[in-house]
């Protein structure tokens, strides 16, 4: 009956585990500053698997949030440095660029009733392609708000830092739960990856849920993009490759369906959390490749895809049963 | 009070009018049924009704004033709620969420938990349903989950409940259970419209009765001044003789010793226990309603759904296929219904489509030879008379009595010694269906078994050695040759 919260226990169990052999390991890792560190560290990450956890509650995917980052790196570079606006200014730009280009995404895949896999993967090289066509360089940072940005924060005992990127993190966390919990959208997003024909008869505006889910998966890849720009002063076309395969795997390993209809936000932080524990591991340990964490992310993921199964295999049955029944 | 009218309603489709005039009335606190065979234009009706479907022609009063109907969310939140049979609401949700989605009660701009959990439970206590809200919906029987999409409805402040077959997964004590509900509702002066296959139920249930058939309507019958005769009738489209019933003219022919036989064969959910004989070279035909039992019939003897209960023999041993593969390794082959989803491979070409199944027969260990595939292709559409250029025309391009005779083909390929014909007249153009009721014939003077399910009467009375017929997912009845007709095959599916 709880099975709805076994794979977030499952997935939180983990981490400790993971945190407590670490630990108990090597001197230095069992404290609140690589705890800290862990949230800062994957804060840009965190963001944008956030986005795309609704994403694939919803039963959608979205390929182009690693693009989305390059683009908006380029483009908070351009803006700030050849064109002399204030980050506060551009942040705003990007942002709703981000949430735009998502928008669109969202009305081809719902009006042409296009795969999101097709149009997201065009949504990605298209991304990337606009980001090497302003500067194929990366284009440097440097600007006072960005020093100011990069000593805000809080300390914590233990020789912790709570930065900006953290607290960035912390209040987009809360906001999606809101959104996922509270919100009549959050209901129609879980309801869209349930049964998408069975949300429209029960008058859920598919239209709009659609290009809402991949707006706010666009608007926090932006956000996502200038939490990055926060750790590298920069803007770089080729920044962050892959960041949407990492997405993905972190709000599987977070223990949302990849058919949709179900799924935690607060998985995909633990999720993220999990990968950068086993990063972490690996530089402490220092005589291993930092690969290995590719490959212990690639077992964790077949682990927990293997996992899902043998929860849903019962639901599934179930469901298959009533088919046979109401087809009589 | 008449709730809810529709009338001269007009719905056109490429090459089919599935509405053709329609008129509709509703009343204040009845039960409606709305009655009719397989493309009838009952769920063409209700989709008009319903808001899913623009009808081409025609008007809609509602509470004395003209509707106009823009999508099904309009209808919802005018009071017209549906409950269709597959259950549409979302089973990963918990059934609270189901009740109030799109609808939840806020506070402080945020979602009420806790109203809504006091609230379904108060709303499903009126349906005597006591279960925790807050679970997923998957976690409950079909039943249930029936009557929560039903209170869905009615607490939307539905005058109109439309229910499209709910009763077609339930068992007798559920049906019982949701027929209370609806007395209830009825007198609350909720109007119901009531979509089964199944007679007894509506009679037990409904005031009135409308009748569609092939689009048009038949008539508006008051359920009680209307025999059940009388409405078999209406609905296959027959009027029944008023003199005895006149005995069938032809010979019993010798019967061959029992090819299959089905000894309280049952399927869980879809097939009360049934015995079935066919004979070699014999054509059994199966008589019934939609709905009645007759496609899960073919289907338990073809291994593609799970016999639960009983005894199938074949060629004397007993057997239980585990999958239509083995059913074709032992000898039988099945074509089914709906032959767009189930039977042709739309982009592939005849001859593909014929080699298939004998292809599959041999596995892909034993590749045919292109040349073989061609001699077998021609020579099929040389005997069975398909109308095509060549060989290579991909099978979407031929017409309904084309694509029927390929599939026929495919399975004549492998030889059957008990073919099962689902429909196999349905859309064909009556070139096509004559030649295919010849070919029965044929096949049986050859000796090879068939069974056929027809919703045709005068096709079953063509063809048929005897004629079982099924109603409420048994067979109630068995015809021996010498006494088909088509009265008497009415005559046992209306029975009470």
């Amino acid at each position: 009956m709880q099975s709805r919260y076994t794979t977030l226990t499952v997935t939180a169990g983990l981490f400790m585990l993971l945190f407590l052999a670490g630990s108990l390991q090597f001197d230095g890792f069992g404290s609140t500053r690589v705890f800290a560190n862990l949230f800062s560290d994957n804060a840009f990450l965190a963001i944008t698997a956030i986005g795309m956890t609704f994403v694939i509650i919803s039963g959608g995917i979205d390929l182009s949030v690693g693009s989305v980052i390059a683009l908006t790196g380029v483009a908070c570079g351009l803006l700030i440095g050849q064109y002399g606006l204030h980050p506060l200014q551009v942040f705003p730009i990007v942002l709703i660029g981000g949430a735009l280009f998502g928008a669109g995404m969202g009305a081809l895949i719902h009006y042409y009733k296009l795969q999101p896999f097709i149009v997201t993967l065009a949504g990605m090289f298209l991304a990337r392609g606009l980001a090497t066509t302003l500067s194929e360089e990366s284009v440097p940072i440097d600007h006072p708000f960005y020093d100011a940005v990069a000593d805000f924060g809080i300390q914590l005992p233990g020789n912790a830092w709570v930065g900006a990127s953290t607290l960035i993190l912390l209040a987009v966390l809360v906001a999606a739960i809101v959104l996922a919990h509270f919100s009549r959208l959050g209901g129609y997003i879980y309801a869209l990856g349930g049964n998408a024909q069975s949300a429209q008869l029960m008058g859920v505006p598919v239209a709009r849920t659609t290009i809402a889910i991949y707006a706010i998966s666009g608007f926090l890849s932006a956000l996502g993009g200038i939490v990055y720009s926060f750790y590298t002063f920069s803007g770089y076309s080729l920044a962050a490759v892959g960041t949407e395969l990492d997405a993905i795997a972190a709000v599987v390993i977070g223990g949302t369906l990849l058919t949709g209809g179900s799924g935690y936000v607060v998985g995909t932080l633990i999720g993220v959390l999990i990968m950068g524990v086993i990063q972490t591991y690996i530089s402490f340990d220092g005589t291993l490749n930092s690969w290995w964490t590719k490959i212990v992310i690639g077992l964790l993921l077949f682990a927990f895809i293997a996992l899902q199964k043998l929860l849903t295999g019962k639901r599934l049955l179930s469901a298959n049963g009533t088919r046979e029944f109401s087809h009589a | 009070m008449t709730l809810l009218s529709l009338s001269k309603v007009e719905k056109r489709y490429p090459g089919v009018k599935a509405l053709d005039g329609v008129d509709f009335h509703l009343r204040e606190g009845e039960v409606h049924a709305l009655l009719g065979e397989n493309g009838a234009g009952k769920s063409t009706l209700v989709k008009v009704m319903t808001g899913a479907l623009d009808g081409d022609a025609g008007t809609m009063t509602y509470l004395g004033k003209p509707l106009k109907l823009k999508s099904t969310a309009h209808a919802q939140s005018v009071g017209i709620s549906t409950v269709y049979q597959e259950v549409n609401l979302l089973s990963n949700l918990s059934v609270a969420q189901n009740l109030y989605l799109g609808r939840e009660p806020k506070k402080f701009g945020l979602i009420d938990w806790k109203r809504i959990h006091r609230q379904s439970r108060a709303v499903l206590e009126r349906f005597a349903l006591d279960i925790d809200v807050t679970q997923p919906l998957s976690n409950y029987s079909v039943a249930v989950q029936q009557l929560v999409a039903i209170a869905r409805g009615v607490d939307m402040s539905a005058k109109v409940l439309v229910l499209d077959e709910p009763t077609a997964s339930l068992d007798a004590g559920e049906v019982e259970q949701l027929f209370g509900v609806l007395r209830e509702l009825k007198s609350k002066g909720i109007g119901i419209v009531f979509i089964t296959h199944f007679l007894d139920q509506v009679y037990s249930v409904s005031d009135r009765i409308t009748v569609l058939r092939n689009g048009t309507l038949v008539g508006e019958f008051e359920t009680a001044q209307l025999p059940r005769k009388a409405l078999v009738g209406h609905m296959l489209g027959k009027e029944l003789q008023e003199a005895a019933h006149r005995s069938g003219t032809r010979e019993a022919r010798a019967a061959g010793e029992a090819l299959l036989e089905a000894a309280d064969v049952s399927v869980q959910g879809s097939l009360q226990p049934t015995s079935l004989t066919v004979n070699r070279g014999e054509a059994v035909g199966l008589a019934g309603l939609l709905g009645s039992g007759r496609t899960e019939v073919c289907k338990a003897v073809f291994g593609v759904d799970k016999v639960s209960s009983g005894k199938l023999t074949f060629k004397g041993s007993e057997r239980r296929f585990r999958q239509p593969a083995d059913a074709i390794a032992a000898g039988l082959a099945l074509c089914p219904e709906d032959r767009k989803t189930s039977g042709i491979v739309g982009p592939l070409s005849i001859r593909e489509n014929i080699a298939l199944a004998l292809q599959a027969r041999r596995g892909w260990w034993h590749p045919m030879s292109r040349a073989e595939q061609q001699r077998l292709a021609e020579r099929f559409i040389e005997e069975l008379q398909i109308a095509t250029p060549d060989a290579d025309k991909p099978i979407e391009q031929l017409s309904g009595g084309n694509q029927q005779k390929v599939i026929l083909a495919r399975w004549l390929a492998t030889e059957p010694e008990l073919l099962v014909l689902d429909e196999p007249t349905r859309g064909v153009d009556i070139g096509a269906h004559a030649e295919i009721l010849k070919l029965i014939k044929k096949l049986c003077s050859q000796g090879m078994s068939l069974l056929v399910t027809s919703s045709e009467l005068e096709e079953l009375v063509a063809f048929s050695d005897r004629v079982a017929v099924m109603r409420d997912r048994r067979k109630v009845a068995e015809i021996e040759a010498g006494d088909i007709s088509e009265d008497t095959i009415m005559r046992a599916i209306a029975e009470a």
